[in-house]
């Protein structure tokens, strides 16, 4: 039980929790138990059914009501003395300012995206409210906590941007199975159901330009005297046959890697094959999309099955078939959707015989859509202890114990017996551009870069900035918001297009550059520095911003890259993506330390840093009858108590 | 793997986790039959865990009626006495649990843990108890080992801000993923009375404090004859007096049972909420190991203090 002193300080805390997904039930119900009696939650999602295997305070009738909502009402009905507020609302909304973030006496969160978290963090900062942060993946999770000068904040140790693969791995060589999901998912299924005038990589490069292009413009398009499944037909042929024969031809590539092979449909499905059993009619009785599927029309039943080559070109076609059928009105403006059981169906039949093609092992329909979908794996157990561990760290920072704040890691197998392991806070990063006054540097090509590649590469990606204002000495050259006038858009609409050179306060070599959230109230100013030349590979925004370190890309022969959480049109990760990182993009995004053998968390090390371990050694168990008071270099240490 | 293919409704509802440990280990879950005796705060944490998990069935034994005390650290249990009047916890629990999963069957059983016979307990597959004195610790394990097949044993107990769970899978076979090749895995657990029995002085070095502190509190409360959990300050200096007596015979040194742990736990036994849902989480885990033959089980004790912060595995067994 808590102490009189903690219960006080639990009785007259006013707390922020941001989210109430798997951590954030969890959260909410162990914070009702331990005495708090105030406390606001913010969540903009609504329930679905893959929730409620650990999202315990929702039930199937709940679905797709507001989660803020329904937990609320659920833990009001065993603790219903506490005053509980709901917002299902974006905590990204202009309403959640530094103003609203001051009442509050510590902020907990328990997110599921980076972008969120960086945004509650820099509130949290310009509010000066202390931060406990966490997030889970499987087994594995992490508590932190951030209080202003006093431990690192959320943002000292840069995150690592979004997995992403160069392009030509996923048009041309192709090694593993995320390589064959991105492309059945960003290429191929976005070529044929989705918006036709976005740029696309489809088509794989040949030594001779002009050959694959001309020939590739009208092959997707349906023509109005052929079938449905003449059409399928040809674009299998094409991107599973053709386009592999045309790669095939530039032997360079081939010289240290498996040829691929080439898959003509012919050689898979009989050629006009038989009617279906008659099944297709199973789809024919619904409008309702999600019962609209390829599987069932050919009798598959088992999402865990890996589908022979046969079953998956099957598939492919039917599925093709299905979308042209039943829902042509999607055609054209799809976007890859993992709830879209026909979309998966396909992606994962696509995905599949690209494999076959390039000797890489296939999968089913269930991983595949775990892949495609960027699903990460949750459990309650873990959840529920990171939120114990959450409530523990929040009423240390009510107490303002400093000395005992740590961050915690709940490990799968054990390192030095422990599975939770609590690691003394880092000191704030003093080159940190959020916490810290330390100005960054951008090396760019004043000439040719324009307003908008800065505004878009540098501020909204890098900085991650929502309402950015971007000043040069006193004159004002872009801003966002809602309350401009029109001639200012205008202008600053205008100041997007124009080379930086030639803005009407022009920028150049030596300029500084003062760049604003008024939102989030950061503000740093970054030095520029004009230079010519970029390595397309190594630099591919032909900008670099120093002073603050992102990780490196995957390194291949070319210059463009294609994510799989992100639609390949967009760069910026703005949307925050429910199921992108359930609860955490702690392992993918977490900070990259070494911890001892705890390594299984935090991956390979990119700080120089090592946390202490906090090893007491009043643990150490001395007998009476022992002569060896055990290792010497243990009994030097004194002891803290 | 043995048996039925998972529904689509179960596919559905278990994405998230299926994608942790798999099909079969979900298909395992799904058959396990569960037994927990003593519904106190961190038992609630691991019930919810487990129904949410998808576990066949799960039979509650707690008589009590409802008090404040019982109320404080369990959500699962409306504080409202038009609800709760008259009923015992674990029917008032089972109530709750039942409305977490429709899929699992979850159900009370009246009667004393030590009163359950061996063809009563070797229809499950996991037995839980909290709450419970040593002795009936000790003869509820003891049955379970000498049931025809493997029934796994668990305690655990929350106090102050503080937790132990002891694990007992007899012989536990499992298989575990070594890079490419999977190879056999065999631990062998000892009883609860043969672990405590363990000479101390033969102990691993840095045993967790808690591991002692509570084996002297637990002798307390069995030479004084109260139930569990029940000291109060006026105890503390019996208790202490008492450690003193088993430091002694155990040749351990005395300073390593710190007097201000032995009074938090001993002036205050309630539980700390955030304490039960860390320790409910880690008994949920290890239990749905041991049912899925997936991961590597802790042997044999589990120990976590908010104080500290550390959540600590213990190997007491008498081989080492
Ligand atoms: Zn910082």
């Amino acid at each position: 039980m808590a102490s009189q002193q903690q219960l006080s300080v639990i009785k007259g805390a006013k707390v922020l929790m941001v989210g109430a997904g798997g951590i954030g039930c969890e959260l909410l119900k162990t914070l009702a138990l331990s005495g708090f009696q105030d406390i606001h939650i913010i969540d903009m999602d609504t329930i679905e059914v893959s929730n409620l295997n650990r999202q315990f305070l929702f039930r199937k009738s709940h679905v797709g009501l507001s989660k803020a909502k329904v937990a609320r009402d659920a833990v009001l009905r065993f603790r219903p003395q506490v005053s509980i507020t709901s917002y299902h609302a974006n905590v990204k909304n202009q309403e959640f300012n530094v103003d609203f973030l001051k009442q509050f006496s510590v902020v907990l969160n328990g997110l599921d995206n980076l972008d969120a978290r960086r945004h509650v963090n820099r509130l949290c900062l310009a509010a000066d409210v202390p931060l406990v942060e966490s997030g889970t993946t499987g087994f594995l999770g992490q508590v932190t906590v951030h209080v202003k000068g006093k431990t690192e904040c959320y943002e000292c140790q840069p995150k690592p941007a979004p997995k992403t693969y160069p392009v030509c791995t996923i048009t041309s060589t192709p090694s593993k199975f995320v390589h064959c999901i991105v492309w059945a998912k960003d290429l191929l299924f976005t070529k044929l159901f989705g918006d036709k005038n976005q740029e696309n990589d489809l088509n794989v490069r040949s030594s001779d330009p002009a050959s694959s292009s001309d020939h590739a413009e009208d092959i997707f398009q349906l023509n109005k005297d052929e079938t449905i499944e003449h059409y399928g037909r040809r674009v299998f042929d094409h991107v599973f046959g053709y386009n592999i024969e045309v790669a095939l031809s530039n032997e360079d590539t081939w010289k240290n890697r498996n040829k691929p092979r080439p898959i003509y449909s012919r050689d898979i499905l009989p050629e006009e094959p038989t009617k279906q059993n008659g099944n297709t009619d199973k789809n024919c009785a619904t409008d309702d999309q999600s019962l609209i599927s390829a599987m069932t029309s050919l009798g598959i039943k088992n999402p865990q099955e890996i589908w022979s080559l046969m079953e998956n070109s099957r598939i492919f076609i039917e599925a093709i078939k299905l979308f042209f059928t039943k829902r042509e009105k999607d055609v054209g403006n799809l976007a890859f959707d993992k709830d879209d059981q026909l979309a998966v169906e396909f992606v994962t039949a696509a995905a599949n015989i690209r494999a076959e093609s390039f000797g890489i092992p296939m999968h089913s329909l269930f991983e595949s859509k775990g892949i495609a979908g960027n699903i990460v794996h949750a459990v309650a157990t873990t959840n529920a202890i990171i939120a114990g561990l959450i409530v523990i760290e929040a009423i240390k920072v009510l107490q303002n114990d400093a000395n005992n704040y740590r961050m915690t890691y709940c490990l799968e197998h054990p390192s030095r017996k422990m599975l939770l392991m609590p690691v003394e806070p880092f000191e704030p990063n003093k080159s940190c551009y959020v916490c810290s006054e330390t100005p960054l540097s951008l090396e760019i090509n004043t000439h040719h870069a324009k307003l908008r590649d800065f505004v878009e590469k540098i501020v909204k990606a890098k900085l991650g900035m929502n309402f950015p204002l971007i000043m040069h000495g006193a004159a004002l050259l872009y801003e966002v918001g809602d309350d401009l006038d029109e001639d200012m858009v205008a202008n600053y609409t205008a100041n997007l297009e124009k080379v930086l050179s030639e803005l009407p306060s022009p920028v150049v070599s030596g300029t500084i550059l003062s760049v604003e959230d008024l939102q989030q109230e950061l503000s740093c100013s970054i030095n520029i520095k004009h230079r010519d030349e970029f390595d397309e590979e190594k630099e591919p925004d032909g900008m670099v911003l120093s002073g603050w370190q992102q990780t490196p890309l995957e390194k291949d022969d070319c210059n463009k890259t294609l994510g799989n959480g992100e639609s390949t049109s967009k760069t910026l990760p703005s949307a925050p993506d429910a199921d992108k990182y359930d609860d955490s993009d702690m392992v993918a995004s977490g900070r990259k330390r070494k911890l001892d053998e705890a390594v299984n968390i935090s991956g390979e090390a990119n700080s120089s840093k090592k946390p202490e371990v906090l090893d007491d050694d009043d643990d150490d168990l001395v007998m009476l009858d022992d002569g060896d008071n055990g290792d010497p270099a243990i009994n030097k240490k004194k002891r803290l108590q | 793997m043995d048996g039925e293919e998972l529904t689509e409704q179960e596919t559905q509802l278990y994405d998230r986790q299926i994608r942790v440990w798999g099909a079969d280990a979900q298909r395992r879950l799904s058959k396990a039959h569960i037994l927990v005796c003593g519904m106190k705060g961190a038992v609630a944490e691991f019930c919810k865990n487990i129904v949410l998990a998808g576990i066949g069935s799960l039979t509650l034994v707690d008589n009590r009626l409802v008090t404040e005390e019982a109320l404080s650290a369990n959500f699962l249990i409306p504080p409202d006495e038009s609800v709760f009047g008259g009923k015992s916890v674990a029917e008032l629990c089972c109530d709750s649990l039942k409305d977490f999963n429709p899929m699992v069957r979850v159900s009370v059983i009246k009667g004393e843990p030590s009163s359950f016979d061996e063809e009563f307990l070797k229809t499950f597959d996991v037995i839980v108890v909290s709450c419970c004195s040593l002795a009936e610790k000790k003869s509820v394990n003891e049955k379970c080992r000498k049931l025809p097949k493997r029934v796994s044993f668990y305690t655990v107990d929350c106090r102050d801000s503080c937790g132990e769970i002891f694990v007992d899978l007899q012989d536990y076979k499992y298989a575990k993923k070594k890079l490419e090749d999977t190879v056999e895995c065999q631990l062998s657990y000892p009883s609860f009375e043969d672990a405590i029995s363990v000479p101390w002085k033969v102990h691993p070095r840095k045993v967790s404090k808690l591991f002692y502190a509570l084996r002297v509190i637990e002798r307390f409360e069995e030479a004084e004859g109260r139930s569990p959990g029940e000291t109060s300050v006026s105890d503390l200096p019996g208790v202490l007096k008492l450690k003193k007596e088993i430091c002694e015979s155990q040749l351990l040194n005395e300073a390593h049972i710190p007097n201000a742990l032995v009074e938090r736990l001993v002036t205050n036994p309630t539980e700390f909420p955030p304490v039960c849902a860390i320790i409910g989480g880690i008994l949920g885990q290890e239990v749905i190991k041991a049912v899925s033959g997936k991961g590597d089980p802790l042997k044999n004790f589990f120990y976590f203090d908010a104080v500290d912060g550390k959540g600590t595995i213990e190997d007491i067994s008498s081989q080492s």
